[in-house]
């Protein structure tokens, strides 16, 4: 794999540096970058290799998925390569340009910046062009779409968790390299036993947020609600905690503009919040487990 | 820096136990349920405090017990993902596991890669039978978390040794045949971690007192062991005279990387789910709790195995055994604060004396989580070295 990440986190660099990010997200052209990652053909990575793909697995895929997560890239890259995936499995046409999973009424991130939305659920999908009437929301890239069908819900919360784990790893060395360099009272803020134990803290979270995401990872394009939970729970708690804790850590400064701490951690929020957060996917599984009754939780763990 | 953080990313993924593994599961299942049938949730929920040297000697004559110590030495010659499928299934049951606790945990693994072969002859097959029961001597009264400052002292005695001081909070030290002591060889607490040593004490020696110490449940899991000249021979040293932190701290890998981490309040959790079964309740809150704390509970299942993995690997995962500890632990913790805000959130609804035992015992016992082995300050303070912080 390592052969293909290396080139991918060049690409990204390379088109989408986080000056070109804060452009596209005040609103200049994303088509030019958007071509050049189309080009590549890695939107591909997940398509069958008889239709052209790269035929990988989504765990193959996910170190793809986590640099995504931690360019802060605003546009769904991850999205088009789920959605062109879901398509030519299903033998429907897969568009040019870029798609973004829609799985209800809450606001569909990086809607402005996509050609379609795809809804419905993996054996009925609809791809839908994005319209002008689907409205915009004012400073955000996202819109409203008001999609009645959830089917895709489970496999769109996997891949936020992949997401929010490469973003929370890129927080991580963002944290340590500050409380490294970072003078008060004399020396380093990471000497502080205080700082010390909130690192610590936010590396227990980024572990974990990538365990996770792993495991959501694993069961695939349609995955079961105890993997889609799993990874979306772990990883939407992480996300909450190790934005505020990273946020401590940098001070003033992480709040920033020019800093890019806030490009990270604004997507951090956004993706916990997308397609259904850890409240929602708790209620879920419990869901399950009450009507499964298990004789315990190992037996609950096992069963998948 | 980035490269030390990268190391923890890069090695823990996700693994698979092996089939063979797996299949270890039923026969023990039946084995284990002979022993529990009768024990009241609140028993159960003592689980590796819960002594039974006929169930442990049980399990070591089925072959459960060093599982993964060479067969020539009595073992299993298995990997140590077999020995996360048997501790997880004896946590799980809340099986009484105290008696063989640490010897098969610790000592046998410690004893194997430092020992002598004459120690290995000696003491693994006993251990892998369930037979020679081992204690833990690293705190003293002056020494918890800062262990380096240890003052018991071993000192040259023509051939051997003579010990003097005391060791503090030793779990099991009184139903005990063994104690592997962490003392001073050479030096002064000064000297911190240079000069320390590790012995293997018979606790029937002449020279030395146990006293136990009741906890605020009234159990007698840990003790007080006093050394007053006790006389070892020369065979008692484990490993090389002043490498006692190193290997000690090789041992702690071991110590914190268990299931054992994420299993501590199960019986209660498993009580909790029957009891929600038993009175019908399914609203919504309920639900949310359910599949928060079983969401929690798998993901940390599949961090243990990863770590797992490390070991089957040949590593010895400091960092990762922190951090799966503090994780695991407050998991650990957070079950009985929320079960106990749920039932006493539905103080209409009909509640068993078993399941309110449970939960009291496991409330009184959940601060001790985050202190036995290593304590979440300083847990914490390993992760952030590991990352690199200056």
């Amino acid at each position: 794999m390592r052969e293909l990440i290396d080139p991918f986190k060049r690409l990204l660099d390379e088109h989408c540096p986080p000056v070109m990010v804060r452009e596209i997200e005040r609103g200049a052209d994303w088509r030019p970058a958007w071509s050049a990652i189309a080009e590549s053909g890695f939107l591909d990575a997940l398509v069958p290799e008889e239709m052209s793909g790269f035929g990988l697995s989504l765990t193959d895929v996910a170190p793809l998925i986590e640099a995504v997560g931690a360019s802060a890239m605003p546009l769904p890259v991850a999205d088009t390569m789920i959605a062109r995936a879901l398509l030519a499995r299903a033998g429907q046409t897969v568009p040019d340009g870029p798609v973004v999973l829609s799985t209800g009424s809450f606001p569909t991130l990086f809607a402005v910046v996509a050609d379609h939305f795809l809804t419905g659920d993996p054996g009925n999908l609809q791809l839908i062009p994005m319209t002008e009437a689907a409205s915009a929301i004012p400073g955000t890239l996202d819109r409203m779409l008001a999609c009645p069908n959830t089917g895709l819900r489970g496999i769109a919360a996997t891949l936020r968790s992949q997401l929010i784990a490469g973003a929370v790893s890129r927080v991580l060395d963002l944290s340590i390299a500050y409380a490294n360099d970072r003078q008060q009272f004399g020396k380093p803020i990471g000497r502080q036993q205080a700082v010390q134990q909130q690192l610590a803290v936010l590396a227990e979270l980024a572990v974990s947020a990538r365990i996770c995401a792993a495991i959501g990872m694993r069961a695939g394009l349609a995955p079961s609600l105890r993997a889609a939970a799993t990874a979306k729970i772990g990883t939407g708690i992480a996300a909450e905690r190790v934005a505020s804790i990273a946020h401590a850590i940098h001070g003033a400064i992480g709040i920033s503009e020019e800093f890019d701490l806030q490009l990270l951690t604004r997507r951090l929020y956004a993706w916990r919040l997308a397609d259904g957060s850890e409240g929602y996917w708790a209620g879920q599984l419990g869901k399950l487990v009450l009507d499964d009754r298990p004789v315990s939780a190992l037996s609950f763990a096992l069963a998948e | 820096m980035k490269a030390k953080a990268q190391i923890v990313f890069d090695t823990l993924e996700l693994s698979t136990l092996p089939a063979e593994d797996e299949s270890l599961r039923a026969p023990l299942r039946a084995l284990i349920a002979e022993t529990v049938v009768g024990l009241a949730p609140d028993r159960r929920a003592r689980s590796w405090q819960g002594f039974d040297a006929a169930f442990s000697r049980k399990l070591g004559a089925n072959g459960y017990l060093g599982l993964t110590i060479p067969p020539r030495y009595g073992g299993g010659g298995r990997s140590p993902f077999a020995r996360f499928v048997v501790v997880e299934e004896l946590l799980a049951a809340g099986a009484p596991v105290a008696a063989h606790w640490i010897a098969d945990r610790q000592s046998a693994p410690l004893i194997l890669r430092f020992g002598t072969e004459a120690q290995r002859e000696t003491f693994l097959p006993a251990i892998c039978n369930g037979e020679a029961l081992f204690c833990i001597g690293m705190s003293e009264p002056g020494s918890g978390s800062d262990l380096a400052s240890v003052r018991t002292r071993a000192e040259r005695e023509g051939e051997g040794w003579r010990v003097n001081g005391q060791k503090i909070w030793t779990t099991n030290a009184l139903h005990s045949d063994y104690m592997i002591a962490l003392v001073r060889t050479s030096g002064t607490p000064a000297d911190r971690s240079a000069g320390l040593s590790q012995f293997i004490i018979d606790l029937n020696a002449r020279g030395v007192t146990i006293r136990p110490i009741a906890d605020l449940t009234g159990d007698q899991h840990f003790a007080e062991v006093f050394f007053d000249d006790v006389l070892l021979g020369s065979d008692a040293l484990v490993g090389e005279e002043g490498q006692g932190w190193a290997q000690v701290n090789a041992e702690l890998a071991f110590e914190r990387s268990g299931p054992e981490r994420i299993y501590s309040s199960i019986v209660l959790l498993d009580t909790w789910l029957a009891h929600l079964g038993a009175v019908g309740r399914n609203d919504e809150a309920t639900a949310g709790l359910a599949g928060s704390l079983l969401a929690r509970f798998m993901a940390l299942r599949e961090f243990s195995i990863a770590v797992t993995a490390r070991l089957v690997a040949g590593e010895t995962p400091l960092v990762e055994a922190a951090l799966i500890k503090d994780l695991g632990t407050s998991f650990e913790q957070d079950v009985p604060a929320l079960i106990g805000d749920d039932l006493a959130g539905h103080p209409d609804e009909a509640l068993s004396a078993d399941l309110y035992r449970t939960l009291l015992y496991t409330t009184h016992v959940a601060p001790s989580f985050s202190l036995r082995g290593g304590t979440r300050e300083i847990l914490r303070g390993i992760i952030a070295r590991g990352l690199g912080i200056r």
